[in-house]
């Protein structure tokens, strides 16, 4: 697609139409792709589809929408390209959050499978890994004195990540138990999807989005430096913390709904730049519905590549995401 | 807002980085309509004092008013509107398009949770024009050569209708007729009243301006109009090197009447 000015609103809206279009025409496939293969036959099949594939495709996309929204918000926060929304320690976080309610669980947590998936939420995972995800940045701004200095906060998200992580080997080393949970529900998937985390994903996103755009403007001012910023008048520290704030909760919450999802909150923000040269506001919302998009086709690809069986759609994401970044940088080099 | 009292002035200005007195009892005073220029040698305190200037940094001692008032009284908004300030180059890149970038001039007018009105977009259209940077204003910043960013940054500082201007090094990596444009849009801004500091590096752009300061080692050397016979010797002073300082014209930057200076290093 060729590279437009985001001034040409008519742009913006075919790109916005374009997501939309993509989106609608994914859940539709997702409500249509089954372990057997794809049935449009939804009325005899109306319980499979009402109560498992429409929430888990909805789900999925608003999954991927607060990642390519943080991905927005952390690499224009960082003025990075490669930043992505892990990178403050709450993948950690949500790693250490889970194993801790695992080991808790003593031999409990053994039984824990993809199987299991409603057992997961009674165990209080979703809850123990947004709340770790969230502990964590909570622990990197802590360390960082707060969000004033972009640098120190890379840093201090750095040695969190570290930390927690090498916490999350110790707790499992005294719980074996623990390990193999902790997989499963860090691999990234999106087979536990169900309603009410469907509503936790609409409710998180419907709170962060907005707000981030409110500010977006900061973001802008940002590309000039940070000096130029604060020579504009913008509140930076505060701005700042919000964002980080948004960040956290659109993380810890996809996080904690559908695990560690590779690249997406990576790469969604690339796409949309890539095709359209538009101001951070705008760039927010449409790498939230470029993120859906690609979770999604990717789910319903993890569901029907290997049919019965199902691929983990973190796996799939991972390798695809991979893929895009390495021909990026190829194309860039030739 | 005090009436009479310059647009920006600093008085005993004192900074003090890693142990090194980067600035030393600086005192200046920037009048309405007028372009000061400040030359000296890397390290000499230029654009440490732009920054102090701008609001940007706190110095250790000392004291800045804007119109007379305080500048730490004043809210970021409105030190904003009232003072424009443009960076070295080389921090400012990316993917905005370069109205975008234009248009961030004014945000100290609408604030962050505002969104631009007619005023601003037509302030955005002359500061585009201004600065020659119409052409390209649908750009990526992060595509354009070095002398068209600078035009581009410079229209953004310009959009920011500002009665105080602060540009440091506002001609790096532009031609010599971008750089008379830049001359143009800094003399078009005097003639709006508006109080105008440029550290330059070329000394003969420098001495283009209405008055011209000389900094060394974080002092105010010498301060004189350009055929100031004892501004020439400081320049001489603190650049320790002979340097040739010549009339060249009857005309100014912009055409109109005024003495036209050249310096050259003497042979």
């Amino acid at each position: 697609m060729r590279v437009k000015s985001g001034r040409d609103g008519g742009s913006t809206l075919r790109f916005a139409l374009l997501l939309t279009a993509a989106s609608a025409a994914l859940l539709l496939a997702g409500l249509a792709a089954g372990s057997d293969g794809w049935s449009l036959a939804w009325t005899d099949e109306w319980m499979l589809v009402s109560e498992i594939r429409a929430p888990r495709s909805i789900g999925a996309w608003l999954a991927g929408a607060l990642l390519g929204f943080a991905g927005a918000v952390a690499q224009g926060l960082f003025r990075n390209p490669l930043a992505d929304p892990y990178l403050l320690g709450s993948a950690a976080g949500a790693g250490l959050g889970v194993v801790l309610v695992l080991a808790a669980g003593g031999a409990a947590g053994a039984s824990i499978g993809l199987a299991a998936a409603g057992a997961l939420l009674q165990a209080g995972l979703v809850g123990a890994a947004f709340a770790g995800a969230l502990c964590g940045v909570g622990l990197t701004l802590l360390l960082a004195r707060g969000a004033a200095r972009p640098m120190s906060l890379l840093l201090c998200g750095v040695v969190v990540g570290v930390l927690l992580t090498a916490l999350s080997d110790l707790v499992m080393l005294a719980s074996p138990e623990a390990m193999r949970g902790k997989q499963i529900f860090l691999l990234g998937s999106t087979g536990f999807l169900g309603w009410t985390s469907t509503a936790v994903l609409a409710a998180v996103l419907a709170a962060v989005l907005p707000a981030a755009m409110r500010v977006s403007r900061a973001l802008d001012a940002l590309v000039l430096g940070e000096a130029s910023a604060r020579s504009l008048g913008v509140p930076l520290q505060q701005v700042r913390l919000l964002l980080v704030g948004t960040m956290a909760m659109a993380t810890g919450a996809a996080v904690a709904q559908a695990g560690l999802i590779a690249f997406v909150g990576l790469v969604a923000p690339h796409l949309v730049r890539r095709c359209l040269s538009v101001a951070h506001g705008p760039q927010l919302a449409l790498s939230a519905m470029a993120g859906g998009v690609l979770l999604l086709a990717s789910d319903i690809a993890a569901r029907t590549l290997v049919a019965p069986q199902e691929l983990p759609v973190g796996v799939l994401t991972a390798v695809l995401g991979g893929i895009y970044l390495l021909a990026l940088l190829h194309r860039r080099q030739a | 807002m005090n009436g009479t009292a310059p647009p920006l002035q600093a008085r005993g200005i004192g900074v003090t980085l890693g142990g090194v007195r980067v600035l030393d009892e600086v005192s200046i005073a920037l009048p309405a309509g007028c372009w000061t220029a400040i030359v000296g040698p890397n390290g000499a305190g230029k654009s440490t004092l732009l920054s102090v200037l701008a609001g940007l940094r706190r110095p250790d001692h000392g004291q800045v008013s804007v119109g007379g008032d305080p500048i730490e009284a004043l809210a970021a908004r409105e030190r904003a509107r009232r003072i424009a300030w443009l960076a070295q180059q080389g921090e400012a890149d990316g993917e905005l398009a370069v109205r975008e970038i234009v248009a961030l001039g004014r945000l100290p007018h609408h604030g962050l949770f505002g969104a631009p009105g007619a005023n601003d977009q037509r302030a955005i259209d002359l500061a585009l024009e201004a600065a020659g940077a119409t052409a390209f204003g649908r750009r990526r910043l992060g595509e354009l050569s070095g002398g068209e960013r600078q035009r581009a940054l410079l229209a953004r500082v310009l959009a920011v209708q500002a009665p105080v201007v602060l540009l440091d090094e506002p001609t790096t990596h532009l031609d010599a007729p971008h750089q008379r444009a830049v001359l143009c849009c800094i003399t078009g801004l005097v003639r709006q009243h508006a109080a105008v500091a440029a550290v330059l590096h070329d000394l003969t752009l420098a001495l283009a301006a209405d008055r011209v300061v000389v900094m060394d080692q974080g002092r105010i050397r010498a301060t004189g109009s350009p055929g100031d016979p004892a501004l020439h010797a400081a320049i001489e002073a603190v650049f320790e090197q002979a340097i040739v300082i010549e009339p060249i014209g009857r005309t100014g930057v912009d055409g109109t009447a005024g003495t036209r200076w050249v310096a050259v290093p003497a042979p």
